[in-house]
């Protein structure tokens, strides 16, 4: 008997422990069940900034779900209904718009890509060490807008140069998290990923820029979801990512006005 | 027995719900994915480059879970000692963590910042971005399920054989391997069957533990999760292609093993 009740003890600390760690992850959750929902699919690289965003947002509660911009375009084809889409980049959105999937995208930020090292590793400095024998690499999977812009880096380069960076590379993750967890791990050497992400790993990862010439364009577009259940407040979200409290939270995570 | 009809109705009304809700997903792979599809799949490099590493990374993960896990299973399912709960619940521990929380945990102990890093890099072995690093993932996960089902094997033993063993002048050692394992092999297989399909099926902890390369680390479950943004036919047929090979390997293993052995009755 006295084991029996040990162990229901058990279950109810874990439940409470568990519901304790919920609440206090989505915020103001349980207290504002009048706000409508919003659910927001949206790019890795956004996850700080719409937080922020996303916890003062007066018109609804946002509920967001983060992952690789090309997965959640994905989802939305196989017929899952967010109530807005944000990619880190234009052509996902472009296309989803030219199936009729979600509505005319915006342009709402830019990011810059670099490459990123562990802090105080000092075995890349440049890109041109990425092409030394012995270095790891991790960059994104061609699908996922960060791997994308990787390629069209490297596409820039000599082909010498191209393949020997390619034959560093060690993995391809699905998104932008996956490449800063492995360079925080330091299980790799060097990585590509976006300024604003090296910024978010307070000082464990340190950002080098890449040449002028090489650069890519960032951009980051949104759209709400055709057949969106709060349009009004999804457009709404969109504004404030253009000029308001979003906008100033993507600057403070250190992305770039979108272009004018 | 008049009584019961409502009861053995429910029964059955409960298996069906069961049946059709674990069905239904299995079913829809396959109605999605045309047989030339199926086959096309096979023909690709990037999907036959996943299989083979899949299949030979199992294997190997098999294998040192059955040489390791037998004997230690053996003696959970034999001997009484102080502190045998503990133990079993460590064993069993893996079964309920998730994914994520393996490959966390791999990395901090096994990467190269995590606690034996600096040891493995020394003696250099490389785990992370290797194929080796598939193998550790697929064996932390899986050996739980191997462990549990031979101890239940190895417990539904009867104990006057494995007495009647020793009292003939069979060492302990030759009664384990001539009496106590064949006795239990339906068990043994069917927790070998379920330990192969689990590492198949290993995804999150060999993401972040031994991340995603074709041919070296993207093993099916990798594979799949890559092409469902871009390709989502190639997706369905690998996955289709999954189900087969893990429903071929379930039902070879269980066969294999022989039906009627004592630890099956006992079970």
């Amino acid at each position: 008997m006295r084991h029996r009740r040990l162990a229901w003890m058990l279950i109810a600390a874990a439940t409470v422990t568990l519901s304790a760690c919920g609440s206090s992850s989505s915020g103001s959750g349980s207290g504002s069940s009048s706000k409508p929902s919003l659910t927001v699919s949206a790019a890795s690289s956004l996850t700080k900034a719409f937080t922020a965003y996303g916890n003062d947002f007066p018109q609804a509660q946002a509920r967001f779900s983060f992952a690789g911009s090309d997965m959640l375009a994905a989802q939305i084809e196989q017929g899952v209904k967010p109530d807005l889409f944000a990619s880190a980049n234009t052509s996902l959105p472009d296309t989803l718009y030219a199936k009729r999937l979600v509505a005319k995208p915006v342009v709402f930020a830019t990011n810059t890509l670099v490459i990123a090292v562990p802090a105080g590793s000092t075995k890349v400095s440049s890109i041109a060490d990425l092409a030394k024998p012995g270095v790891s690499i991790a960059i994104g999977s061609p699908s996922v807008p960060v791997g994308s812009y990787t390629r069209m880096v490297l596409a820039k380069l000599p082909a010498a140069e191209r393949k020997a960076i390619l034959a560093n590379v060690r993995s391809e993750e699905p998104d932008v998290d996956g490449v800063i967890g492995k360079l925080t791990q330091a299980a790799a050497d060097a990585g590509f990923v976006y300024i604003t992400d090296v910024d978010a790993t307070a000082g464990k990862t340190t950002a080098i820029q890449l040449p002028a010439t090489l650069k890519p364009n960032v951009a980051y577009a949104a759209a709400v979801v055709d057949g969106s259940a709060h349009p009004t407040q999804a457009q709404a979200f969109i504004a404030g990512l253009l000029s308001g409290a979003g906008q100033q939270e993507l600057q403070k995570a250190g992305f770039g006005p979108p272009p004018k | 027995m008049k009584r019961t009809p409502w009861f053995a109705a429910g029964l059955v009304l409960a298996l069906a719900a069961v049946l059709c809700f674990l069905a239904l997903p299995i079913v829809a792979i396959f109605v999605n994915t045309s047989p030339a599809r199926l086959v096309s799949s096979l023909g690709d490099p990037e999907s036959t480059d996943a299989l083979r590493l899949s299949l030979e990374t199992t294997a190997i993960a098999v294998a040192i879970i059955l040489a390791v896990g037998t004997p230690a299973a053996y003696v959970l399912a034999t001997r009484e000692f102080r502190g045998k709960r503990l133990v079993e619940t460590l064993v069993e521990l893996p079964l309920v963590l998730p994914p994520a929380v393996a490959g966390i945990g791999l990395l901090a102990a096994l990467g190269p910042d995590g606690i034996l890093g600096g040891a493995l890099s020394s003696a250099h072995i490389a785990l992370v971005f290797e194929t080796a690093g598939v193998v550790v993932a697929q064996v932390f996960v899986a050996t739980p399920f191997y462990v549990r089902q031979a101890q239940t094997a190895f417990a539904a033993v009867d104990p006057r054989w494995l007495e009647a063993s020793r009292t003939l002048g069979a060492g302990p050692a030759r009664t384990f391997g001539a009496i106590a394992i064949p006795a239990a092999r339906a068990g043994l297989a069917a927790g070998l069957a379920l330990a192969w399909g689990r590492a198949l099926g290993e995804f999150g902890a060999t993401l972040m533990f031994a991340g995603s390369l074709e041919g070296v680390t993207q093993t099916v479950p990798l594979a799949i999760y890559d092409r469902f943004a871009t390709d989502f036919p190639a997706a369905l047929a690998l996955a289709a292609v999954l189900v087969a090979v893990s429903a071929a390997l379930l039902i070879a293993v269980k066969s294999l093993a022989g039906e009627g052995s004592p630890a099956r009755a006992a079970r």
